[in-house]
């Protein structure tokens, strides 16, 4: 008899992915399937119920020795508190912060878990256009020192009125 | 504002909808993860920081001119067969239908569109659609995305893209999946090795198996795996060249199923079609194995064309919530199975008889329905 994965009684479902060229098979009793919710086959849930588990913990093993980091690395997410330890916890960040507080522990994290280590793709398009203007602004204020520094005034007041064109 | 019960009175569009690929594809889906900039995430948000987000998505996604009209409630005001039935339907996740204060879901009137709030991430959304169309799925979707840009601070990363509760969904957040009905490959063994080389490529294939590798249904779901380091389009157009080839296959498998054998096709479409039609008293396994060889009946002549749209919104209607839904009250196991038998034997009543003069897996039909066999190639 086969047991169910997450208690003793007889498995009856056998649920298997195929992973990266992977098999993972889990084995579940009729109740744990209910509660897991396996036993709807057009059930879209399941890729992110299993797949997100799967996936977060496979790449933890791959990238850091399963285990958590050092302990007491004291690092804290200014933002929101969340530690490193509650990622090896919960598996889940507490905000958007946290990326920027632990880039360096990311970074070989999301190795075994993506295509790739850096976003291609969408940009919000409020965002572009900030960044755009961020960096035309960026640009003229160079350019309007230079102009100072050169005492060309004449230029100098062009781009003042390019800077204030652009609301700032 | 839209009432439970006028929401699921009719099926989704993408149960019924008059696509014209309605054969191993049955329908695709696209998922967005987004979240604020300056809120904690759901999960880690103390109570009032939750009910905070609460009160700036749930206004946005209303205003948006396609969730019109929509459906719109906080999950705590939804009693838990409804939430089950939202589940069973695929408008909400089985994670988000066991939340409850300060989470809400908005569904647009037809169901192509569905906003989880403060699920996992602060905002999923998704969008089905019959057949395989995931490129234009995520168009319609992405225009929903962009347009909320305007009025929600999206927490986005030049490096990392758009931030998640969970990294495995970082950069494009999106999670893009079909699924397969795939009978002929099941039937002609072949199943193992086409599933094995999908997964080869980095994509995720779930079905529920039984013995060796058989699924529940026959049914199968391929999705994307890796989210960050790809574009929108590259995930899209690989998983969409993917799938067509495994819907491609099985349509070869049909075809060889019918010319080697065609005796042991006629007979098990044959059997599944006389027990769905006499019996009083199935079980949701049985149910969906026997649904599934009616549906391969329907797209290789022995039955019309109109058979497979049938037998995906039975597929739908004979889950536990819908039934419990349905009648109205909390039903025994056994009650379940006697009333999902019940309703399918309604359904079929009017039902031709298998014709088994000529199946061929290219036959059109002779009373062309709302939707034609399969050509997914
Ligand atoms: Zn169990
Ligand atoms: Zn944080």
């Amino acid at each position: 008899m086969k047991k169910c994965d997450f208690c003793d009684s007889k498995a009856t479902v056998f649920l298997t992915q195929l992973v990266d060229g992977q098999t993972k098979k889990v084995c579940l009793c009729d109740q744990c399937a209910q509660e897991r919710g396996v036993t709807d086959p057009t059930g879209f849930s399941l890729a992110d119920l299993i797949l997100g588990g799967i996936a977060a913990a496979a790449a933890a093993t791959q990238s850091g020795e399963g285990p958590p980091p050092p302990q007491g690395s004291g690092k804290k997410c200014p933002a929101c508190g969340f530690t490193m330890e509650d990622l090896h916890r919960v598996r889940r960040f507490g905000c958007a912060e946290c990326y920027t507080a632990f880039r360096d522990e990311i970074g070989p994290m999301l190795r075994g878990m993506h295509r790739g280590p850096s976003h291609v793709g969408k940009v919000p398009a409020g965002l572009a256009a900030l960044h755009v203007k961020h960096q035309r602004l960026q640009d003229l204020r160079g350019r309007l020192e230079q102009a100072i520094a050169s005492e060309n005034y004449e230029e100098a007041a062009g781009i003042r009125d390019e800077i204030k064109a652009l609301g700032e | 504002m839209m009432r439970f019960n006028t929401l699921v009175r009719n099926p989704a569009d993408w149960m019924t909808g008059a696509h014209p690929e309605r054969g191993a594809v049955l329908t695709s889906r696209i998922r967005l993860a987004r979240n604020l900039r300056r809120h904690p995430f759901p999960g880690w948000a103390k109570r009032e920081q939750r009910a905070e987000a609460f009160s700036l998505l749930r206004p946005a996604v209303e205003a948006l001119p396609a969730m019109k009209d929509a459906f719109s409630q906080e999950l705590s005001d939804l009693s838990s067969v409804q939430k089950q039935v939202l589940v069973e339907r695929h408008l909400a996740s089985r994670e988000h239908a066991a939340r409850g204060d300060g989470s809400g879901i908005v569904i647009e009137r037809r169901q192509t569109f569905s906003f989880m709030l403060n699920e996992e991430d602060h905002l999923r959304m998704q969008a089905i659609r019959p057949g395989l169309q995931l490129q234009a799925t995520f168009e319609a979707l992405s225009a929903l995305d962009t347009a909320l840009e305007s009025s929600l601070e999206f927490a986005f990363d030049p490096t990392l893209g758009y931030l998640t509760t969970c990294p495995t969904n970082l950069g494009t957040g999106l999670r893009a999946s079909a699924m397969l009905h795939l009978p002929g490959l099941v039937l002609g063994d072949q199943i193992g090795q086409v599933l094995q080389a999908v997964g080869k490529i980095g994509l995720a294939v779930r079905g529920l198996y039984g013995e060796g590798t058989e699924s529940l249904g026959n049914l199968y779901q391929i999705s994307n795996q890796s989210t960050l380091g790809e574009s929108e389009e590259t995930i899209i157009r690989h998983l969409e060249r993917v799938i067509a080839q495994v819907a491609h296959h099985e349509q070869n498998a049909r075809e060889k199923l019918l010319e080697d054998d065609p005796e042991m096709v006629a007979d098990k479409i044959g059997r599944a079609y006389g027990v769905l039609r006499h019996a009083h008293i199935i079980d949701s396994k049985e149910a969906l194995n026997h649904l599934s060889l009616l549906r391969l009946g329907g797209s290789v002549g022995i039955f019309p064309a109109s058979t497979a749209p049938l037998c995906d919104s039975l597929l739908m209607e004979i889950q536990p919530a819908h039934l419990q839904h349905h009648t109205g009250r909390k039903l025994s196991p056994e009650e379940r199975d006697s009333i999902r038998a019940k309703i399918i034997r309604e359904r079929l009543q009017n039902h031709p008889s298998p014709d088994k003069s000529n199946p061929s897996p290219a036959e059109t039909g002779p009373d062309d329905g709302s939707a034609t066999p399969s050509d997914d190639s």
